[in-house]
């Protein structure tokens, strides 16, 4: 069954139609990629799925539940959770201080020393640089320290919108490595990128959005072999 | 000697302004809106207290009705005059807050009248060291205030919830994706800084006896000049700003030549200041978010 199952949405922003009968799926333990062009709407859909933007039209089914309708603090304590474009780490808190609120959704008796620890394993940076205003970290490491955030609340899904932006090229690789670690310790992937070829490498399966509309759908390996792909996205 | 003793009124004094423009800068970080009714909540608290002690004549527990009340009332206004209006220009907001300010007053009249009203807290009378002569309520005040605001600054710091009004304040989307409930956050400052307003309107009675409908205004718009010379949106900015114009303000009272343009004078200050630093003293200028 599907972990994530969105139906017909639809999002309006004014009188423009943003989002158009959308319709995807996300089954547990894929990674499934969401690329388009400036503009197509990724990332109105992961905000409208997470609920920070309200729909007209449609159905979002997370894990069983009807959340079409739920605010998005709610959506996160049912263990959604998102990365989202430009990091919007809390540049006045340290990082020890951002994992924190990261961690807010979570019970008091679940162990943050411990899921701290993992997060500073996985991203030594981090822990270097703990009591460091977030403000003052350098973009790669905001970056790691949104997807450390993020991973606090433990989620069964994690979506990333924009995760390479304005990284070096040597980062990015980190970046998408991180991304298929993650998946591998057995937390499904949503994922919104412009960089189509890292990210379909890395995919079980893609969409492919145009104008707020969904136009192609496949595994990575075949909508990185598609002419129409390969001519819009992936420069050849 | 004198100087101390005009020093120790000043910072009673200021320390009053401070809490009124605790409430102005929390609500403003926060609920990025200026609640220009915030003023009238104290006058409110001043007739809650008045009302207690005419029952029962006991000024503790008129202050505790006070603030039950003042708070109350101010998640109550937030919620019918204030939620509907979340994403709405901020003039529509503004407009409305000044609204519920002459709705305050307006109300309190019809209930009160408009003759003053004497509310004799409590004649604590002089502490005398030596040559120096000091009013035990300026110390009571200013050791309260002291309590409040170091109390404050610990929950902000330090307790989950704080953070999450941190959080709150630099990025509302970013905060509601860690599970916060931002209207949950907006209704807790909105309860915090009418809570410290009737603290304010209880210290205000405690050095001066006359109550009426406007008690809350000019304190009010007083306040609201410390928030935005402390850098509005700052808890320890508004805690200055609060300071620097009662001290500026007892000062001024003292000097004959001067006394007349008190008020002209905290408002030049305001001027000065934000010419040198739009932001205020210890306001932050936001980064450009990529």
């Amino acid at each position: 069954m599907a972990l994530l199952e969105v139906k017909n949405l639809e999002v309006y922003y004014g009188v423009i139609n943003a989002l158009r009968d959308i319709s995807f799926e996300v089954n547990e333990g894929e990674i499934v990629t969401l690329i388009g062009a400036n503009g197509a709407g990724k990332t109105t859909t992961m905000q409208s799925v997470i609920g920070l933007i309200p729909a007209r039209a449609g159905t979002v089914i997370y894990d069983g539940v009807d959340i079409s309708k739920m605010p998005c603090h709610k959506i996160v304590h049912l263990g959604m959770s998102q990365v989202p474009e430009g990091r919007r780490v809390f540049q006045e808190l340290t990082v020890y201080e951002n994992l924190m609120m990261g961690a807010y959704s979570q019970k008091k008796d679940t162990n943050f020393k411990e899921d701290i620890e993992k997060i500073y394993t996985r991203f030594p940076r981090l822990a270097e640089r703990r009591n460091q205003i977030a403000g003052t970290l350098s973009g790669g490491e905001q970056q790691m320290l949104a997807m450390g955030r993020a991973l606090m609340s433990h989620p069964k899904l994690l979506m990333l919108d924009e995760p390479s932006m304005g990284l070096s090229p040597l980062l990015v690789d980190q970046v998408f490595e991180i991304i298929k670690d993650i998946n591998k310790d057995g937390t499904t992937i949503l994922l919104v990128e412009q960089n189509a070829g890292k990210s379909l490498a890395i995919s079980d399966r893609a969409y492919v959005l145009e104008t707020g509309k969904i136009v192609l759908s496949g595994t990575g390996a075949e909508l990185a072999a598609s002419d129409k792909v390969k001519k819009a996205y992936l420069g050849g | 000697m004198k100087f101390i003793e005009t020093l120790l009124n000043g910072l009673s004094m200021g320390s009053t302004y401070a809490m009124i423009a605790l409430g102005y800068t929390m609500v403003y970080g926060i609920a990025k809106m200026l609640n220009f009714a915030h003023g009238d909540i104290i006058m409110v608290g001043g007739y809650m207290i008045f009302i207690t002690m005419s029952a029962i004549g006991n000024p503790i527990l008129g202050l505790f009705a006070a603030v039950v009340f003042c708070l109350l009332l101010g998640v109550t206004i937030e919620k019918i005059a204030y939620k509907p209006l979340r994403g709405a220009s901020p003039l529509a907001v503004l407009i409305t807050a000044i609204g519920v300010s002459y709705l305050l007053q307006s109300t309190a009249q019809m209930i009160f009248g408009s003759a003053p009203k004497m509310v004799l807290i409590a004649d604590l009378g002089n502490l005398n060291i030596g040559a120096l002569k000091l009013p035990v309520y300026t110390l009571v005040t200013l050791g309260c205030s002291i309590v409040i605001m170091l109390a404050l600054s610990l929950f902000v710091k330090y307790t989950k919830v704080g953070r999450a009004m941190i959080a709150v304040s630099e990025d509302k989307g970013a905060a509601q994706l860690m599970g916060i409930n931002v209207n949950g956050i907006i209704t807790l400052t909105f309860a915090i800084g009418s809570s410290l307003a009737a603290f304010a309107g209880f210290f205000m009675l405690l050095k001066s006896p006359s109550l009426t409908n406007t008690l809350g205004a000019m304190p009010g718009i007083k306040a609201f000049t410390a928030a935005v010379i402390g850098g509005i949106g700052s808890i320890p900015g508004a805690m200055l700003g609060g300071i620097l114009i009662g001290v500026v303000e007892a000062i001024s009272l003292t000097i004959p030549a001067i006394a007349a343009y008190t008020d002209a004078i905290e408002f030049l200050i305001l001027i000065i200041i934000l010419l040198v630093r739009p932001s205020g003293i210890l306001g932050k200028k936001r980064r450009e978010k990529v």
